[in-house]
């Protein structure tokens, strides 16, 4: 009688991989990423939209012109060439940035990362929203912190929670926002809850990290302010050129005070030496000029109709007590539907019928979300909006129906 | 020339990642013991297409979940002439269908707990939501509600108490159009696997979840649940196992390899709580591990099942 060895390293895992397992749901989009389904899970960015022979040019250029630094290690902050490029970006949102304040990483993903591991010891509270999106969480959940989750409105954020979590004692090291065209609630955070956020963080010393993946994709209405230009002392800024360009790039970037910033470098050269000089040699020569507008004039134009298709989808296809934002940029639109829906439970069925969505559960670190569901509109074009949408609503009515049944 | 062998594997079933995984374990397998194997996705090519056009001398099955378990590839396989591991349409039909297969192993006496069948139909056609009640009478509670297709415990969850039925009935009912729900058996979980014929059982597998369940994630996050082969149990209560299992795979008439899933009681009975027509190959696979204890090597697995399909060729 023997123990099978299935796995020789099971008792040497670090404790900060005991979220990491297999998942029901995760091998249900190895079957959601079929052709033959109408994925509104992904949050991928309609590449195609990008004209292929500005990108043959840039990259043409990169080889032709800079091939050696191209190929070669570059310098952990990465190139200061690039972040004038950024810093630039983020002028376009009235943001003022100093390219010696920013790190390059690969992507934004990194920098969360990065974050974490300069800020998070384990047992640390800190502020995510409720709903989050499920890449901070995985990235914060590798430095084992406690998560203090404050709920969202239409106006993002409610801070008033954050106000009362903080009266009854939470201690957080760092709250954590998306405030534009939220991943997955598609909500932005309105100018007066901006204020108060970066008002009641100043006074209580807990920094702001403001994570902005998608402030250019703005369909309609003025831009709010950015939380960092409001407070560049307490906000840790994160964006990236996923969204405006390319996610395959992996190109992303922190903006923070010189004592944070040099951590993160640090912290980044022992992860990866640097990025890629490569795709940041690319990326940088993609936003010298004016193409890089009118492309992104076009990827607005493409997702703001893709929003009304889902949209109107929605009205006519969703059950009358069911719910959904109605974001003014971005990728997702997130519903709320009748209590006894569970989405986790449901995504099988859906799938069965061909069409994805992600189940609120994956955007909260406790469970919570069974009754929402987050549908993206940035990939798929307008006819499979409206066909994953109809394909949806069918299958809540048949849910309803069950359900009716069983509660008798 | 070395013979070749389409391992099947990957499809649309939600079980397609652990299918993969399956197959190319076989695939490598069968390529180190100098067979010219290769994987066919029947999700990603033309299956009929191919296999007419490839000539193999023999399909190795390693689909998982419906489509693959059901009988569908089967049958189309056997219309190409080509010969295939594993069972034969209808006997894969009747037992990858959990409704099916529980009325056959009961009849047959094979020990099973007793269950209840709600079909979807039922309930939204004929209002039968208040069944429920009944159906908890009848089988008792805490109990296991099961998708009547599918497999690696999706979609599979307990009610404890009554009020948990409507909540598991609907999960469940995601995956399929039918659930079973069955009395949970508290006790030892184990495995009973068979290759070649249903009288020659290799040494049983004693499953012992870190969580306490053996669900999805406990079953492939390496390192989330231990495994004791042969099974910490008595001679006598083996011998049970084997025979309740031998008993189940003849009964639904399974060929080459299955797995009986048994749960053992405090008295020590055995019940069979499951039948696999394609057990899974992966490296957190229970075949595999119930193999290696009896000393045959994975690739030597592989091809065992494989020769039993060659030789009908």
């Amino acid at each position: 009688m023997a123990e099978l060895n299935v796995d020789p390293y099971a008792d040497l895992y670090a404790r900060r991989t005991s979220g990491m397992s297999a998942s029901e749901v995760r091998a249900l989009f190895a079957v959601a990423s079929r052709p033959e389904v109408v994925s509104l899970a992904g949050g991928m960015p309609y590449v195609q939209g990008i004209p292929q022979e500005d990108v043959f040019d840039v990259v043409a250029h990169v080889v032709s012109e800079q091939a050696s630094t191209a190929l070669q290690y570059g310098g952990g902050q990465g190139m200061p060439a690039l972040r004038e490029r950024l810093a630039m970006l983020m002028h376009e949102e009235g943001t003022e940035a100093d390219p010696e304040d920013m790190v390059v990483t690969t992507g934004a993903q990194q920098a969360l990362d990065l974050v974490g591991k300069v800020l998070i010891d384990p047992g640390d509270e800190i502020v995510v929203e409720a709903p989050s999106y499920v890449g901070a969480l995985s990235a914060f959940s590798a430095y084992e912190p406690r998560f203090v989750q404050i709920e969202l409105d239409d106006n993002g954020m409610v801070v008033e929670r954050l106000e009362e979590a903080l009266v009854k004692g939470a201690r957080p090291k760092f709250v954590y926002t998306v405030p534009n065209f939220h991943n997955p609630a598609g909500v932005t955070m309105s100018t007066a809850r901006r204020e108060q956020l970066v008002a009641l963080c100043r006074e209580a010393h807990i920094p702001i990290v403001e994570d902005n993946p998608y402030g250019l994709l703005r369909f309609e209405g003025r831009s709010e302010p950015t939380l960092r230009s409001m407070d560049p002392q307490n906000v840790i800024y994160l964006g990236t050129v996923s969204k405006v360009f390319s996610p395959g790039l992996r190109v992303g970037w922190a903006l923070a005070e010189p004592g944070v910033l040099q951590r993160m470098i640090l912290a980044k050269e022992a992860a990866d030496l640097c990025g890629s000089s490569f795709t940041m040699l690319v990326t940088e020569r993609y936003l010298s000029g004016g193409r890089w507008r009118k492309n992104l004039q076009g990827l607005v134009d493409v997702y703001r109709s893709r929003r009304d298709a889902m949209l109107a989808a929605l009205d006519e296809h969703f059950p009358d007590d069911a719910t959904w934002t109605l974001p003014a940029g971005g990728f997702f639109v997130w519903v709320t539907l009748p209590g006894y829906f569970d989405t986790q439970a449901m995504l099988a069925a859906a799938v069965e019928r061909r069409v994805a969505y992600v189940p609120g559960t994956a955007f909260h670190p406790d469970g919570r979300g069974r009754d929402k569901m987050r549908l993206a509109f940035c990939y798929p074009t307008e006819d499979d909006i409206v066909e994953g949408v109809r394909r949806l609503g069918a299958l809540l009515a048949d849910e309803e129906e069950l359900y009716r049944s069983l509660s008798g | 020339m070395s013979e070749r062998i389409a391992v099947l594997a990957g499809g649309r079933s939600p079980e397609r990642e652990v299918s993969l995984r399956s197959g190319h374990r076989v695939m490598t397998a069968l390529v180190s013991k100098g067979y010219d194997a290769f994987v066919l996705d029947p999700a990603e090519e033309p299956l009929v297409e191919l296999l007419s056009a490839a000539r193999v001398s023999a399909c190795y099955v390693a689909l998982h979940g419906k489509e693959g378990e059901d009988g569908t590839v089967q049958r189309l396989i056997e219309l190409l002439g080509i010969p295939y591991t594993g069972t034969r349409p209808l006997a894969c039909h009747v037992t990858f269908d959990k409704v099916l297969a529980k009325e056959a192993l009961a009849g047959a006496g094979v020990s099973t707990p007793p269950w209840v069948t709600v079909e979807a139909s039922a309930l939204r056609d004929l209002s039968a939501g208040p069944i429920l009640h009944h159906v908890a009478e009848r089988v008792g509670l805490p109990a296991v509600v099961k998708p009547s297709r599918a497999g690696s415990a999706m979609g599979l969850s307990f009610a404890e108490r009554e009020s948990d039925l409507p909540g598991a009935v609907m999960s469940a009912l995601s995956f399929a159009d039918a659930v079973v729900v069955e009395r949970k058996i508290e006790g030892t979980e184990v495995a009973a696997a068979m290759v070649g014929s249903p009288d020659e059982p290799l040494p049983l597998v004693e499953i012992v979840p870190k969580s306490g369940v053996f669900d999805y994630a406990a079953r492939y996050t390496a390192g989330a649940t231990e495994y004791y082969a042969p099974a910490r149990v008595s001679p006598e209560v083996a011998a049970a196992c084997h025979r309740e299992a031998a008993q189940a795979f003849r009964t639904l008439g399974l060929r080459d390899v299955s797995r009986a899933d048994i749960m053992i009681d405090s008295r020590g009975t055995p019940w069979v709580v499951d039948v696999n027509v394609s057990p899974g190959m992966t490296d957190t696979s229970l075949l595999p591990m119930s193999a290696q204890s009896a000393g045959i090597s994975f690739p030597d697995l592989c091809e065992r099942v494989l020769q039993l399909a060659l030789a009908r060729a």
